[in-house]
């Protein structure tokens, strides 16, 4: 369970506060208007940014002065998830050893992951030499190998078309749910958010909405959210 | 956040290092100084030479700059890029080539003479204040060039085509595109010349020296070497820190790190300066400028090629010592520079550490060595150590500069993915700073070896003769009017100073993974 105890964040004149927790296995959308903070959340779940107040848990562990590396999460940006001077085996590597000592069986493991996210043959390209779909399902891939409970989702599919997206959003319920990850994805899109995430959390006007029923939630949008989403 | 003061640890000490070997002989100078009063009358008139000499230097390389630096961004020829290339070279070329060089064609029998001569004209000196000035030209205007150049090629293509559909002629277009272009550009160039400038040595001792040419740092060789007064030596340096650290201050008020964008060479949106007249300025202008680049060099190569086989064995020698003080003067520079850099975008103190070395010149820190090494040994048998650490801690700020923009661009793009995936220590370096700075700690390696290579400094200072580098060696042999030979061991430095470079520009490019 990731629990936000009296999270406040503040970053000169703006500010937000977290007090909720969600369920392990769970998959949650983080919807709001732009700049109201839900990359910020992210960056501070993750480790990136401090809070000022408040402590992050993951069941009964306090993360919030952790490492970004070692906490039990993943995370995927909305770019710069691959180092593109690394080849795909490489970045994958990175995911099971970050010094990149890596043994057969941990060989195996990278070309296992390669099959399920439909990478075959791919092993030694470079980020550049891959379609944009092709380096989601590397940094997919490589969150499969960290196998960390928790994975954070800050719009890494939104280069994508639409087909492509879809495709990407199966893959990770299809992972989620072989590895009982919890999910907590930022959504633009209401229709992503209801394909994939049974409950959302609304970011707005400084505060963070525990988690509720994302059908109800866009069926009958408070104001912050009616105004965003637009008629 | 967690091995955030783990990672200080290598900067710090590199700091540390800089600060020591920077104010530690800034300290000894101060002491033995004991103020300004060991100061003479000739003394003031070289703190006036060095300021005005700067100051024509760095105007005149701008304003030539100007004509030769549009001619380049209106035409397209056959040769432009290794042109624009070549420009680069003079930055690199040793001090002491290139004012043999300057000899060779300005000298009493140089070919402008001949012609000045040939048209009853009176004789041209490249010896005294002009020649010095010339000199520094030689330096800088390749310097100015290139940044008015990138000034003009980062005026939006957009904007000229703008100008084209408004009808535009070449007044309209000074005066609403170009002045405002120079007006920013100019500034940054003009000073950042005059800085080079100020602490010129090895071309005011051959060309200048006499009454009214002697720049500062002259002078305090010449109160050590001549005189043996250290204490007016001292006072000197003093005076070159006061006028290093007027400028730089100056500098930082003046130029807000404005960058000067890359030089996109997209063609021109609309032909620029078609009239015949302006076509022939332009040509002479990049004529003359060719000519007045490459002349010189290409004197010292003709005399010096068929006398190759008569060198000196002792220049054999010079050159084992040279090659080997400018790879770990450059490994001891890279050493302190790549922390350094690493740490200055988030720390302040570690970009101020590598900048501490503008403050003192080489002659300064080799006095202060100097101060510090005789009360414990016979200073000449430092003198290669010496040599070394000068030049190590003078080329930190050089590469620290080149490495700067590009270590920002990495935190910016990868800090994140790195900290999210544990990547930290040695393995970060490994796999991710090291592939990714490749070219430009190739590039910086390179300037730090060619400048150490080089190097006619300190080392004067030190030496009783015996121990040679390079340069001191060719330096002797022009002083000994052995100019065969003189024109010999400057193509042979000029060489190994260029294949220096160009092994590790080249090593860097090669190890860069994209």
């Amino acid at each position: 369970m990731l629990t936000l105890d009296k999270l406040h964040i503040v970053q000169g004149e703006f500010s937000l506060t977290a007090d909720l927790s969600v369920p392990t296995g769970a998959r949650i959308a983080v919807m709001g208007p732009s700049g109201a903070g839900k990359s910020t959340l992210f960056s501070t779940i993750a480790g990136f940014i401090r809070p000022t107040a408040g402590r992050i848990l993951w069941n009964e562990t306090d993360l919030t002065r952790m490492a970004p590396g070692d906490r039990p999460l993943s995370i995927l940006f909305q770019d710069q998830n691959l180092f593109p001077h690394l080849s795909v085996v490489q970045n994958l590597g990175l995911g099971i050893d970050p010094k990149l000592r890596l043994s057969r069986a941990d060989h195996a493991r990278i070309t296992q992951a390669l099959a399920r996210t439909g990478l075959q043959g791919l092993e030694d390209r470079k980020p550049a030499a891959l379609s944009g779909g092709q380096q989601s399902r590397v940094a997919l891939a490589r969150a499969l190998l960290r196998a960390r409970p928790l994975l954070l989702l800050d719009e890494p599919f939104a280069a994508l078309g639409p087909a492509l997206k879809a495709e990407m959003l199966v893959l990770v319920a299809e992972i989620a749910a072989e590895q009982g990850t919890t999910i907590l994805m930022v959504s633009h899109d209401p229709d992503d958010a209801r394909s994939l995430c049974p409950d959302t959390i609304l970011v707005a006007d400084g505060k963070t909405l525990p988690p509720q029923p994302t059908e109800s939630l866009l069926n009958n949008p408070p104001e912050a959210l009616k105004a965003y989403l637009g008629p | 956040m967690g091995s955030g003061a783990r990672a200080l640890i290598w900067p710090a000490l590199a700091a540390a290092l800089v600060a020591a070997l920077v104010l530690v002989p800034l300290g000894a100078v101060t002491i033995r100084a004991g103020g300004f009063g060991g100061l003479r009358g000739g003394d003031l008139s070289a703190l006036w030479f060095t300021l005005w000499q700067a100051a024509v230097s760095a105007m005149l390389s701008c304003l030539l700059a100007l004509p030769v630096a549009r001619a380049l961004f209106r035409r397209r020829f056959a040769g432009r890029g290794p042109l624009i290339s070549l420009l680069g070279a003079p930055f690199i070329l040793p001090t002491v080539v290139a004012v043999m060089g300057l000899i060779a064609v300005f000298g009493r029998r140089g070919m402008v003479n001949a012609a000045l001569g040939g048209f009853g004209l009176p004789e041209f000196s490249i010896y005294g204040a002009h020649g010095v000035i010339v000199a520094h030209v030689f330096f800088n205007l390749p310097l100015a060039t290139r940044m008015v150049l990138h000034g003009w090629q980062s005026i939006p293509s957009e904007r000229l085509r703008l100008a084209a559909s408004l009808d535009f002629g070449p007044h309209e277009i000074q005066r609403h595109l170009e002045w405002p272009m120079l007006r920013s550009v100019l500034p940054g160039a003009f000073l950042a010349i005059f800085l080079v400038c100020l602490t010129s040595f090895a071309v005011a001792l051959i060309l200048g020296g006499g009454p009214g040419a002697t720049t500062v740092e002259v002078a305090i060789y010449q109160a050590f070497r001549f005189d043996f007064d250290l204490g007016r030596a001292a006072s000197l340096a003093l005076v070159q820190v006061a006028i290093c650290v007027a400028a730089l201050t100056l500098t930082a008020r003046i130029t807000r790190g404005e960058s000067f964008g890359a030089g996109l060479d997209r063609p021109l949106a609309t032909p620029l300066g078609q009239g015949a007249l302006l076509r022939m300025q332009d040509g002479l202008a990049i004529l003359l400028a060719t000519a007045f680049l490459l002349l010189p060099i290409g004197a010292i190569v003709v005399r010096g090629l068929p006398a190759l086989a008569d060198l000196p064995p002792s220049i054999w020698a010079a050159t084992r010592i040279s090659l080997t003080l400018a790879t770990v003067s450059t490994l001891l520079t890279l050493a302190l520079a790549l922390p350094l850099a690493l740490a200055a975008p988030r720390r302040r103190w570690a970009e101020t550490a590598a900048m501490l070395p503008m403050a003192a010149s080489a002659l300064v820190i080799g006095t202060g060595l100097f101060l510090i090494a005789r009360a414990f040994v016979n200073p000449t048998s430092l003198t290669l150590p010496v040599t070394l650490i000068a030049n190590a801690t003078l080329s930190l700020p050089f590469a620290v500069r080149i490495l700067l923009p590009e270590v920002r661009t990495l935190q910016n793009d990868y800090d994140r993915l790195a900290a999210s995936l544990g990547l930290s220590g040695f393995a970060r370096l490994r796999y991710l700073t090291l592939p990714r700075l490749a070219r430009p700690l190739g590039f910086s390696t390179g300037i730090a070896a060619a400048f150490s290579m080089g190097d006619l400094g300190v080392i004067t200072l030190f030496s009783d003769g015996r121990t040679q580098t390079l340069p001191l060696a060719l330096f002797q042999l022009m002083g000994a009017y052995r100019m065969d030979q003189a024109a010999a061991a400057a193509c042979l430095l000029m060489a190994l100073t260029f294949a220096l470079f160009w092994a590790c520009d080249r090593i860097g490019h090669h190890a860069d993974p994209r």
